[in-house]
């Protein structure tokens, strides 16, 4: 662990993720204003402007672009960094499956909030859950602190040559994005101690020229997908081992892929993502002191989906409460409906709960919390699966 | 530029393109002036089509294939990282097709010049969609059939002018080409490697396929385009417009399109009309015209 007194600053999440940018020594960053990522990106200009950090800021008239010329930068060897929110991720869309499919070690933060129609500039999940097939490693965080650690990992994870993917890194719009928390900022040279420069295993290279993206067909094209989805599995071990790695240096450590939080002996849990986490500690704390048998799960990496973590960690519970902030439309909510999928096999599976809340930046309450607990808590193993929206 | 200053090395060789085909051709020109010390992105079009599938490559120098509306940004994200790398003597180049440039790619092309950073993109215009299967870009001229203008009907929209629309940009350095005049594109090619800063290139490539004539003839139909006053070879640089190259004969826009099916269904009376534009055009020398 550093020896160094590291800043303490009350400070957004969107600012600690422009730290932790500038701490990445990230050289290119391609962005496009939307609310509520614009802060992010204002502030990455001014440290530029200041002197303060040494890159180039290509203006870009797109998200799409942003992503394209961020894939460039890599293209020619160097480290480079966007964000986005909403809509700008939806624009981004094609441009992300070919970042992940040409294997680019991108690291993006996007700041989750609600996508068109109904408009609206609030927060849910819906736009990372709509780009969760795309071959993005996706994590969730929960706090400013958390967004500016996962940042620095991400690059640690993306740029590992057992992996070669692009990471997402999620934080909540309004909860996280807006709101200013005190965030320990680390020193450059620990930083530089646990992420090394960029390391790239290809690039344009006019001294070793290769065609270095290019068409695949049939088998070829087959076997190029199942390196992918293996990398991708790989990258469940990888987050683990950079977190432990990350909390010797910094002392912080958020629990792998998810973090169960008093679900010993706990007959039902609340399992959710993002910074509404934070209520249902609360919540849980006081139903504990209650004597009630409830726990939580935060499930912070969504893709690689954490399977097994899943299915030990629920393997004796009762009923599990999923809180989405998403739906994926004539099915169910995401990560209620991937967690059904991962506990298939499980002998004796917990009944499955599914609340659709904190849709367009609905608020979800301590007492809405409580009340998906109570209902996880009178029902029955083996009980049919349920969806309610609670936002109503 | 003289014939014998031509490299002789070929940096693109042995693709699956059409035989005749011209669009290949202006990439393999291009890769004789830039050499070995660049780099190249494609998006979708035909030249991406004819070439990269793994294993096989026809590029020597380091290349990679683009989504379709991305070339401009690609140019300045690579040409970005090089510069971060010192290595700004590398030139970034861009192969976009008509529809890629004029449609699709046109927003990324236009942030891309406002970005400022240094890039060749070359548009090699066979004035349709051809790998696709030869549907109407908004650079098919006005009276052409395409496959989503079939006859009896034509194309009824004239092409859209991209010298005047990247003009508009102040960009540093601009100009139109035909590869049937390969020392005049070489020699653009040449000038705008050494601009710091981006350049456009907008190099016509006749298409036996899309445009209905034999493969030996592509370098014929473009002196054709060009003789008829169909298409200009100029340069504009900081500013200022050049005519290059003057057709020392004058053809009849009747006889260029005699020379290929697809105006075939055009009356006497409508060829002669655009006859009349392209002679209007040329008698008040507008400013910034790709075409007339």
């Amino acid at each position: 662990m550093s020896t160094r007194t590291p800043a303490r600053k009350y400070i957004t999440a969107n600012e600690a993720v422009a730290c932790a940018a500038r701490l990445a020594r990230v050289e290119v960053i391609a962005a496009y204003p939307i609310t509520p990522q614009t802060t992010i990106v204002e502030k990455l200009a001014s440290f530029i402007a200041r002197g303060e950090m040494d890159a180039d800021f290509i203006k870009v008239e797109s998200e799409h672009s942003a992503l394209t010329a961020c894939m460039g930068a890599r293209m020619a060897g160097v480290r480079a960094f966007t964000s986005t929110s909403s809509q700008g991720l939806e624009y981004m869309h094609e441009m992300l499956a070919y970042v992940s499919g040409g294997r680019y070690p991108l690291v993006l933060v996007n700041v989750c909030r609600s996508v068109a129609l109904p408009w609206s500039i609030w927060g849910d999940q819906q736009d990372a859950i709509q780009q969760r097939d795309t071959g993005w490693i996706q994590i969730f965080t929960e706090t400013g602190q958390e967004a500016m650690d996962m940042v620095l990992q991400a690059y640690r994870i993306a740029e590992d040559h057992r992996i070669l993917l692009p990471v997402m890194i999620c934080l909540d719009g309004f909860i996280q994005s807006h709101t200013e928390e005190l965030v320990e900022i680390p020193d450059q040279e620990s930083v530089d101690s646990f992420l090394p420069p960029y390391d790239p295993v290809v690039t344009l290279d006019v001294d070793n020229p290769h065609t270095i993206s290019m068409g695949g067909f049939g088998k070829h094209y087959a076997a190029w997908r199942r390196e992918q989805q293996a990398a991708a599995e790989k990258a469940g071990e990888v987050i683990v081992e950079v977190g432990d790695e990350f909390a010797r240096v910094f002392g912080r450590h958020y629990g792998g892929l998810i973090e169960p939080y008093r679900c010993e002996g706990a007959e039902a849990v609340i399992l959710l993502m993002g910074a509404l986490t934070g209520t249902a500690r609360e919540v849980v704390d006081e139903m504990r002191a209650d004597g009630q048998a409830v726990g939580l799960i935060k499930v912070r990496a969504f893709r690689p989906f954490p399977v097994q973590s899943l299915r030990q960690a629920l393997s004796l519970v009762k009923a599990a409460a999923v809180l989405d902030r998403d739906c994926s439309w004539g099915y169910g909510g995401a990560l209620a409906t991937d967690l059904k999928a991962a506990l298939y096999s499980l002998p004796n599976p917990p009944a499955m709960l599914n609340f659709i809340g904190g849709l367009g930046g609905a608020d979800v309450s301590p007492e809405q919390m409580k009340y998906m607990l109570d209902k996880a808590l009178a029902a029955k193993k083996g009980a049919p699966s349920s969806m309610e929206f609670i936002d109503l | 530029m003289k014939l014998k200053e031509i490299s002789r090395e070929e940096l693109f060789r042995s693709s699956y393109g059409c035989a005749g085909c011209a669009a290949v051709l202006a990439v393999r020109l291009t890769l004789k002036v830039l050499g070995r010390n660049c780099v190249c992105v494609v998006p979708a079009n035909c030249i991406s089509t004819v070439s990269c599938y793994y294993p096989q490559t026809p590029f020597f120098v380091p290349m990679t294939v683009m989504a379709f509306a991305a070339t401009g940004a690609a140019l300045s994200g690579i040409s970005a990282g090089f510069r971060r790398r010192g290595r700004e003597d590398i030139s970034v180049v861009g192969f976009s097709g008509d529809g890629g440039t004029a449609d699709i790619g046109i927003q990324s092309l236009s942030g891309a010049i406002d970005g400022g950073y240094k890039f060749i993109y070359i548009c090699y215009d066979n004035e349709a969609y051809m790998n696709t299967g030869i549907q109407r870009s908004g650079l098919t001229p006005y009276g052409a059939t395409t496959t989503t203008t079939p006859a009896p009907c034509f194309e009824t929209e004239s092409k859209k002018d991209m010298l005047r629309i990247v003009a508009a940009h102040d960009i540093p350095y601009a100009a139109t080409a035909c590869t049937s005049y390969p020392l005049d594109f070489m020699q653009k090619v040449a000038r705008a490697n050494r601009v710091n800063g981006p350049t456009y290139i907008h190099v016509l490539a006749p298409c036996p396929t899309g445009w209905g004539f034999a493969p030996d003839r592509a370098i014929e139909l473009g002196r054709m385009a060009v003789e008829s006053g169909f298409w200009r070879l100029v340069e504009l640089e900081n500013g200022k417009l050049r005519t290059t190259h003057k057709p020392s004969r004058r053809r009849s826009v009747a006889e260029y399109f005699a020379a290929q099916t697809r105006f075939r269904q055009l009356s006497p009376e409508q060829i002669e009309e655009i006859q009349r534009n392209i002679d209007r055009r040329q008698a008040a020398g507008q400013a910034f015209s790709a075409t007339g």
